[in-house]
């Protein structure tokens, strides 16, 4: 059709592009047929609002090292970070699954994960002007909050919540993988969520765990979901080459794994109709 | 009586052949007490983040915080054992049109929704927090009419969580693919784990009066340590039923707009 295009270097990104902007534009459509189900997630993820209360009140105290506007500031980006970083692939896997709903997928010409990886990227700009709205709501109910990043908090705090939702949905891909062997794969997934709930920083700065306690969490990969990309928002110190590794280390032992189970369940599976 | 005996043998039925489809999955019920056992110590770690440079929660000790953590994890463990399983529900039942037969049987359509299935899965949950409030109260030396003043606070939070809980299974009527709207009063509900005073002021008065977590956790726990004055006792028990009544009335008037899945 456009030979000279289709001859040129860059050939080879034509397919990637044209997967990327088709199932971006139908997933985004698709999210936003639910929006109403969508604010209502976004309200559900209400806990860092309730922690910010106890902290900000605690602080009040002066002996939490931190200041009580500091508490307010890196809890509202605790539930943004959280927001623009959820993740739901194994409950959708594991219906795919159990009820042999893979089974047409994996007739196409394209590994089943694009799906839902772009179903998860598309929602985050569907749920993005909920999430401006909610942020102008707080600011105005609360002025003395009102903060603007650094350029640097911008840059690095946007590229972290990119990779801690890329971690993410990595890990818990890999969990559903599992589906393909037991039946409540979801089971150890909300095991595993208990340690990103209390581990991730949600309920607490880093900076308030004992020192042992922090040193053993900054080695697992649960701060760098929530801490680290809230604090880089906030401007709290964080290390940030050692996050960014940390970050792509997990993600790559993730990934291989990902990848030698999805080989062997696919071997195994024997789903309706298979 | 005979009324009230057929509902009795009625949930004696339902709750005999929930527990026999439950065994089935005696695995799922060794990570149910894991999942529940961390989730003990997690929030034994949020709690000790705040004690632990000295801070404490306005006239609350360490010991008189833990039972209010009890009394939080045996709410979630009766939420996990009666409500989730059944309230959750009843958004299937309208979207798939299955509420026709439920409507056509000769028994309460309330009673039906609410109490149809029990799951095992919460019992971690009750045993964990019996234990912390046992440990607490020895700790604090408390006498067992202490734990008995905490029984009727805590039936009256459970009868209010249960009516919340049911109008907001019951609005799927309206908006049926809405799922999510429990997780809201779930997640908002999470606020219970620590006492209402560590709130700044507006978080109390919406806790108080807006969803009534304090009425959940904290008035129970302070009926324990015998630090209630009456008014918040009958507080609660005025509100426990008003919200029963009125989870009736609006069944009532919800139903009046069902019209089944397929017509």
């Amino acid at each position: 059709m456009v030979p000279i295009l289709m001859a040129a270097p860059w050939r080879w990104l034509y397919r990637p592009w044209r997967i990327f902007r088709v199932f971006s534009v139908i997933y985004y459509a698709y999210m936003v047929e639910y929006r109403a189900e969508l604010i209502l997630w976004m309200l559900s993820g209400s806990f860092p609002l309730i922690l910010m209360g106890l902290w900000n009140q605690a602080a009040q105290s002066g002996q939490m090292g931190l200041q009580p506007v500091e508490f307010v500031r890196y809890f509202l980006a605790v539930f943004l970070a959280r927001q623009f970083t959820v993740v739901w692939v194994i409950w959708e896997f594991e219906k795919e699954v159990v009820q042999g709903k893979l089974s047409p997928l994996l007739l196409q010409p394209i590994d089943p994960v694009w799906r839902h990886f772009f179903s998860h990227f598309s929602e985050r700009f569907a749920r993005l002007p909920f999430a401006i709205l909610l942020v102008g709501l707080f600011f105005w109910l609360y002025p003395d909050a009102i903060w603007m990043p650094t350029l640097y908090g911008w840059f690095w705090g946007l590229i972290a919540i990119t990779l801690s939702f890329c971690l993410r949905f990595i890990m818990q891909y890999t969990f559903a993988m599992l589906a393909f062997w037991v039946e409540r794969a979801t089971a150890i997934q909300q095991f595993w969520y208990l340690f990103y709930i209390f581990l991730s920083g949600m309920i607490a700065p880093l900076e308030l765990f004992p020192p042992a306690v922090r040193e053993f969490v900054l080695w697992t990969p649960f701060p760098y979901m929530i801490y680290f990309p809230a604090s880089l928002l906030v401007g709290l110190p964080v290390d940030l080459g050692r996050g960014l590794v940390t970050i792509l280390f997990w993600g790559g032992v993730s990934l291989a794994i990902n990848r030698w189970l999805w080989r062997r369940g696919l071997r195994h599976y024997s789903g309706m109709g298979a | 009586m005979s009324q009230l005996g057929r509902y009795f043998r009625v949930l004696k039925l339902f709750w005999s052949v929930a527990i026999a489809a439950e065994l089935e999955y005696r695995l799922n019920f060794v990570i149910a007490g894991l999942s529940s056992l961390g989730g003990l110590a997690g929030n034994l770690f949020g709690l000790f983040l705040f004690y632990r440079t000295g801070y404490e929660f306005q006239d609350w000790s360490w010991e008189e915080a833990l039972i209010v953590l009890g009394v939080f994890t045996l709410l979630q463990g009766v939420s996990a054992t009666f409500l989730v399983p059944n309230l959750n529900k009843i958004v299937d039942h309208v979207q798939q049109g299955t509420l026709d037969f439920v409507l056509l049987k000769p028994i309460s359509s309330q009673f039906w929704l609410s109490t149809r299935t029990v799951s095992p899965w919460g019992l971690p949950d009750l045993f964990f927090g019996l234990v912390i409030i046992v440990y607490a109260g020895s700790r604090l030396g408390l006498s067992s009419s202490a734990y008995l003043a905490l029984v009727p606070p805590l039936l009256f939070g459970i009868a209010s969580l249960y009516s919340l809980w049911f109008m907001l299974g019951a609005t799927s009527i309206w908006f049926v693919k809405i799922y999510n709207v429990t997780e809201v009063l779930r997640g908002l509900l999470e606020a219970g784990r620590f006492p209402i005073v560590g709130y700044p002021a507006a978080y109390r008065i919406f806790f108080t009066f807006v969803i009534p977590v304090a009425f959940l956790t904290t008035v129970p726990a302070q009926m324990m340590l015998q630090r209630t004055e009456v008014p918040w006792l009958i507080g609660s028990a005025v509100l426990a039923i008003a919200l029963l009544q009125l989870s009736k009335w609006f069944w009532q008037y919800a139903l009046r707009f069902y019209t089944s899945a397929s017509s």
